[in-house]
């Protein structure tokens, strides 16, 4: 999923500043699950927003509303209303879930309320971790199922750094070193041998550094 | 001969050779390089240019290998992988190349977080490994990492870091031999205290033959301190046994730079000793005057004389 964080208060408030007919959107997808812009999380902060200007004398009205899923314009729809009659929209939806609602509404500003962290998923509760770079050339297969591109501190494709030490990253006693993850997990299933492979540089086309990228699917288009 | 420097001629001719590192300043004079550099002539077969080390911002690693050039040291510009990508990396060791730099260290280098920026961007788009091979292909096929054909192709000689102490240590014998197997020429490692654990690794070096492979040069840092010790026994990757800080901190204040010198000298003579350790690489950044004693009482001194050769034309 596609994790998130609430941007701190402050930093909100001072997006809203001269705006009083605001609409909070959720989203019921990655950002419900990661605790960070679904049901919960917006009523709460619906609340603290009220509060805030309750403390500071301004008539403002804020309206919720979760869409089930904002980077699909279906669902974008049935917020259409609400929409309308608001002045500025402060999403909690990921960066995606931003772009599709500003995108459906070039008259009314869109702001983003959460941080877009990445791709991860729930370690423990409260806790979760990234996994993927989104690199567009998955190479889990090289690399015993742990990615070094992105839980390598400097996704290096051919074995640790000179800074791995008991496991953990240079950069961060709480960073695992992935190489070290990569390491035991090949030995585990006796495939060390497969690390003395080099693996060649890899084609960052296929990643952001080809320019914004896109999937086209022929036989699910209209 | 893959590129004739005096580093390469010296190796090969099977002399005990002695590199040492400078590093670049904090600003845009050369004065300082340039003294270290007439400081160490005679004493040292090459100088290192650390390329941007810990990541703190510093007067380029090529630039300062030219100083050191005319100085009359030859240079061993050190590159990172951290703040160029392919383009730019292939582009400085031709620029080097024809300025005369061709002894080119290919590093990983330190993640920005440890430097004075660290809220930049880093770039990896290669690793070391990869770095190495490119260059060697642009040496030896005469063509460019994406496999076009050059015309004048850089005559280097190549070298790679390997670090006796990191984790996990099987791993890092298989890595020294990708790098080895990628094109390395030589080999810095990372600063040597704990000779027990530097002798393991050597052994198994040996058995997997890379001895025969690559020349090893060991590294050395003299320490100041018992501080100094500590500090370094906390950096990732370093082993620093107990009882050479004890050895220290028993010595008088006054005292102690001398005694890290004698350490120094020491770690030397010893390592002279292990099998297939072709040299020293003394790390005394920031006392970087402290080398020409140090070779000297370490019996490295004159350091010896090989004819020119015309490097591959
Ligand atoms: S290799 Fe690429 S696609 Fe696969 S997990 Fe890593 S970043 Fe994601
Ligand atoms: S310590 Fe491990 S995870 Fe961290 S940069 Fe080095 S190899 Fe990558």
């Amino acid at each position: 999923m596609i994790v998130a964080e609430l941007k701190p208060l402050d930093q909100i408030t001072a997006l809203l500043n001269g705006y009083r007919s605001i609409l909070l959107a959720g989203c019921g997808e990655c950002v419900t699950v990661c605790s960070a812009g679904g049901e919960k999380e917006v009523q709460s902060l619906a609340a603290a927003l009220r509060l805030w200007y309750r403390h500071r004398g301004v008539a403002a009205r804020v309206h919720t509303v979760v869409i089930q899923r904002q980077c699909e314009p279906e669902f974008l729809a049935e917020a259409d209303p609400l929409v309308a009659k608001a002045d500025c929209v402060l999403s909690l939806g990921c960066g995606v879930g931003v772009q599709f609602l500003a995108e459906r509404h070039p008259q009314i500003p869109v702001f983003p309320a959460l941080d877009t962290k990445f791709a991860g998923g729930t370690v423990e509760p409260g806790w979760w971790g990234e996994r993927c770079g989104l690199c567009g050339d998955c190479i889990l297969h090289l690399t015993g199922g742990i990615c070094p591109i992105i839980r390598c501190s400097k996704s290096l494709l051919n074995g640790p750094c000179g800074g791995s030490q008991g496991g953990r990253c240079e950069v961060n006693e709480e960073i695992e070193c992935a190489w070290q993850l990569i390491y035991d997990r090949l030995k585990g299933q006796g495939r060390l041998e497969e690390l003395e492979a080099i693996l060649p540089p890899k084609d960052w086309s296929r990643a952001r550094d080809g320019g914004p990228r896109r999937v086209i699917r022929e036989d699910l288009r209209p | 001969m893959k590129a004739g420097t005096r580093l390469e001629r010296l190796l090969k001719a099977g002399h005990f050779v002695v590199t040492a590192e400078i590093g670049p300043p904090k600003g845009a004079s050369g004065q300082e390089i340039v003294n270290h550099a007439r400081l160490m002539k005679g004493y040292v077969d090459a100088a290192n240019l650390t390329d941007n080390q810990t990541a703190i911002v510093r007067l380029c690693s090529m630039a300062a290998a030219l100083h050191v050039l005319r100085a009359g040291v030859e240079p061993v510009m050190q590159i990172t992988c951290r703040d160029r990508n392919r383009i730019a990396l292939q582009s400085d060791v031709l620029g080097a190349a024809s300025l005369g730099i061709r002894n080119i260290l290919c590093l990983t280098g330190d993640h920005q977080s440890f430097g004075n920026h660290p809220t930049s961007r880093n770039v990896f788009d290669l690793d070391s490994i990869q770095l190495l091979a490119g260059l060697r292909s642009m040496r030896d096929e005469r063509r460019f990492m994406c496999g076009e054909e050059m015309r004048h192709p850089p005559s280097i000689f190549l070298g790679a870091a390997a670090n006796p102490f990191g984790d996990p240590l099987e791993f890092r014998l298989v890595r020294l031999a990708k790098k080895v197997a990628a094109g390395a020429d030589f080999i810095q490692t990372q600063a040597i205290f704990d000779l027990e654990r530097f002798r393991r690794w050597m052994s198994m070096v040996r058995d997997a033959g890379l001895h025969e492979r690559v020349y090893i040069l060991a590294g050395i840092v003299p320490p100041k301190s018992p501080g100094a010790l500590r500090y370094m026994r906390e950096v990732p990757g370093m082993s620093v046994p107990e009882d050479l800080i004890e050895r220290m901190r028993k010595v008088p204040r006054g005292r102690r730079a001398e005694e890290g010198v004698r350490i120094a000298v020491e770690l030397i003579q010893q390592l002279r000793e292990v099998e297939g350790v072709r040299g020293v690489h003394i790390m005394a950044i920031m006392w970087e005057e402290v080398v020409p004693e140090i070779v000297s009482r370490a019996g490295l001194y004159p350091r010896p004389q090989v004819p020119e050769e015309e490097p591959p034309a």
